[in-house]
């Protein structure tokens, strides 16, 4: 039993990760509505940022807005320079604009940081808890209270702030949003942002709980939850932080207690499939 | 020519009649797909097996196998080419790695040691090798650029430009989206596992690796740089992508960044390739007068 509240909070943590990452692909599909690759190379920028400042100055105080910052700027770059000059094309031509950037980031990270995995020697100013028996450690009490702060936090925007009622305008209906005096070209901009943020938070965070930062850690995120915005419908916030909890939960739980004979990381991709069979606009998506 | 530059443009060929395959659906049909190196996988296996555990030869495998390809194509199509287009996108990636692991877990695909010992092609009692199963290689690919020229003449062609170009208004006018869509992904996936078989006998030995999502991208910078939608298109993608590795040889460790950066620059300046509609080399080259009637 207690093995199994083990799994439970690492594939709970596995989630949240995914979640976070998700999150900004389905904040960008929505005001854009393209398939940002790209985002898990932002995701990997921020763990190499956040590496590069903890190692210089020794404080993740300073390593995580450091990484915030550098993602919102790449995140936004891509935007301007690749994305919205894209838009008028059908939409495989930003997707395939976005895999290009995703490709060419990685190869840049491998140049700058070196093809091999550097450690994220990071200690949490804080002890693990044992809860009767099940051994809760500090990189997981990070992983879940940062991951509830940024949700919060990404739930107030969206849903309370007027930023976040552009951005829901933008996603409706761009054209209208901007005849109804949205400067809908910043409210993307600024979606960027955030997302990019969250990225680079979701990044750091799974560097040091795997302890490890390498060029292509953005691989296995990129298409996955690319899958996990589709299971969620595209666009639905709420659906996207589902889907990734399930899968997290699900992928930890099968992988333990079931021998199933594929791997891992195919699961999103099959229970993807199945759902769009089932519900093809997503758990929590509308027509 | 050596052995060396033969073996590379035997390559190029066998990649060349897999990016017209791809180029049928998303360049004449409009559906996008990044799944495509699952169909060229399934066509390597499937003649690999025919001819190792069937007993079959080359020639006697390669009707089931561009079949039962196609059949694929067509069961994996069927419930994704209705879905919108973007979750189009991810079902074709989710199908690609779906399908590599598959090849890599299951037992009967030779797992993670791959499939070896596969006969090489015997034709009138002679093994093809070397330039031969290059001529080989080049008879296929120019059958797979006469049936991709027929597909546009054709009613069935005529039917996918129209969707690609406003399903709304062709399916009004009596273009079942579904039923011409289909058509495009089972040609594009039967090119495919052509490819594949050609692949197979070629290397004598595969593994599920060579099969990666990793290869789909780069099916998909073939076609684009060429031209998405162009009959020449995918040919001359996969001759500059196989030749500029070679040409740039020196520099090995900057040949992804440079792909990246050529499939990027290429789409993000010039997204209708080097021969579609409006390019550079179509402005350089035309005659005056005589294509503007198109604009």
């Amino acid at each position: 039993m207690q093995l199994f509240f083990e799994q439970l909070l690492n594939g709970v943590a596995m989630g949240a990760i995914y979640s976070l990452i998700t999150l900004g692909l389905a904040l960008v599909y929505g005001v854009m509505r393209i398939l940002h690759v790209a985002h898990a190379a932002v995701y990997t920028a921020g763990a190499y940022v956040g590496l590069y400042v903890f190692t210089m100055t020794g404080s993740l105080l300073l390593a995580v807005p450091a990484a915030m910052a550098a993602c919102a700027l790449l995140g936004t770059a891509i935007e301007r320079l690749i994305y919205t000059p894209l838009l008028k094309y059908p939409p495989f031509v930003p997707l395939i604009g976005s895999i290009a950037v995703f490709l060419a980031l990685e190869e840049i990270f491998r140049l700058v940081g070196g093809p091999y995995i550097l450690s994220f020697p990071a200690e949490f100013p804080f002890p693990g808890i044992t809860v009767r028996g099940v051994v809760i450690s500090p990189a997981i009490i990070s992983i879940y209270a940062v991951s509830a702060a940024v949700l919060l936090l990404l739930w107030f925007v969206v849903t309370k702030t007027e930023l976040g009622l552009a951005m829901r305008a933008t996603s409706q209906d761009r054209e209208i949003a901007g005849a109804m005096g949205i400067n809908s070209s910043f409210t993307i901009s600024m979606t960027f942002v955030l997302g990019s943020a969250v990225a680079a938070v979701a990044g750091i965070l799974v560097g040091i709980y795997f302890n490890q930062v390498y060029p292509t850690m953005g691989a296995v995120p990129a298409y996955k939850c690319l899958a996990l915005i589709v299971v969620g419908g595209l666009g639905s916030l709420p659906g996207a932080v589902l889907a990734s909890l399930l899968l997290g939960v699900g992928e930890t739980l099968l992988i333990g207690y079931a021998n199933i004979p594929l791997p891992r990381d195919s699961l999103a991709f099959i229970a993807m499939i199945a759902v769009l069979l089932w519900r093809p606009q997503g758990l929590l998506g509308n027509r | 020519m050596n052995d060396y530059s033969i073996t590379i443009l035997t390559f190029i060929a066998i990649q060349a009649i897999v990016a017209c395959g791809l180029n049928v659906i998303v360049g004449y049909a409009g559906q996008i797909s990044l799944g495509h190196a699952a169909f060229f996988g399934i066509g390597a296996y499937a003649s690999a097996l025919l001819t190792t555990k069937g007993g079959l030869t080359f020639w006697t495998a390669l009707p089931l196998v561009i079949l039962l390809t196609g059949a694929i194509g067509l069961v994996l199509g069927m419930p994704s080419l209705r879905l919108r287009e973007d979750f189009l996108a991810v079902t074709t990636i989710g199908i690609n790695f779906i399908v590599e692991s598959v090849f890599l877990y299951v037992p009967f695909f030779g797992g993670a040691l791959g499939l070896g010992g596969i006969p090489s092609i015997t034709l009138l009692g002679t093994r093809l090798r070397g330039p031969n199963f290059l001529y080989l290689c080049l008879v296929f690919l120019a059958a797979v650029l006469f049936i991709s020229r027929r597909f546009t003449r054709s009613w069935g062609g005529l039917a996918c430009f129209a969707l690609r170009e406003e399903e709304t208004a062709a399916s009004s006018m009596g273009v079942s989206p579904i039923r011409f869509k289909l058509l495009a992904f089972v040609l594009g996936t039967a090119m495919a596992g052509l490819g594949g078989a050609l692949y197979a006998h070629l290397m004598r030995f595969i593994s599920a690796t060579d099969f990666g999502f990793t290869l789909s991208v780069s099916m998909m910078s073939m076609v684009v740089l060429g031209g998405i939608g162009t009959l020449w298109g995918p040919v001359l993608g996969a001759l500059i992508l196989g030749v500029l590795p070679e040409v740039f040889r020196p520099l090995i460790d900057y040949r992804m960044l440079l792909n990246a950066a050529i499939l990027l620059l290429m789409i993000r300046f010039q997204p209708a390739g080097l021969l579609g509609e409006g390019s550079l080399l179509r402005r350089l080259f035309r005659r005056p007068g005589r294509d503007s009637a198109h604009e």
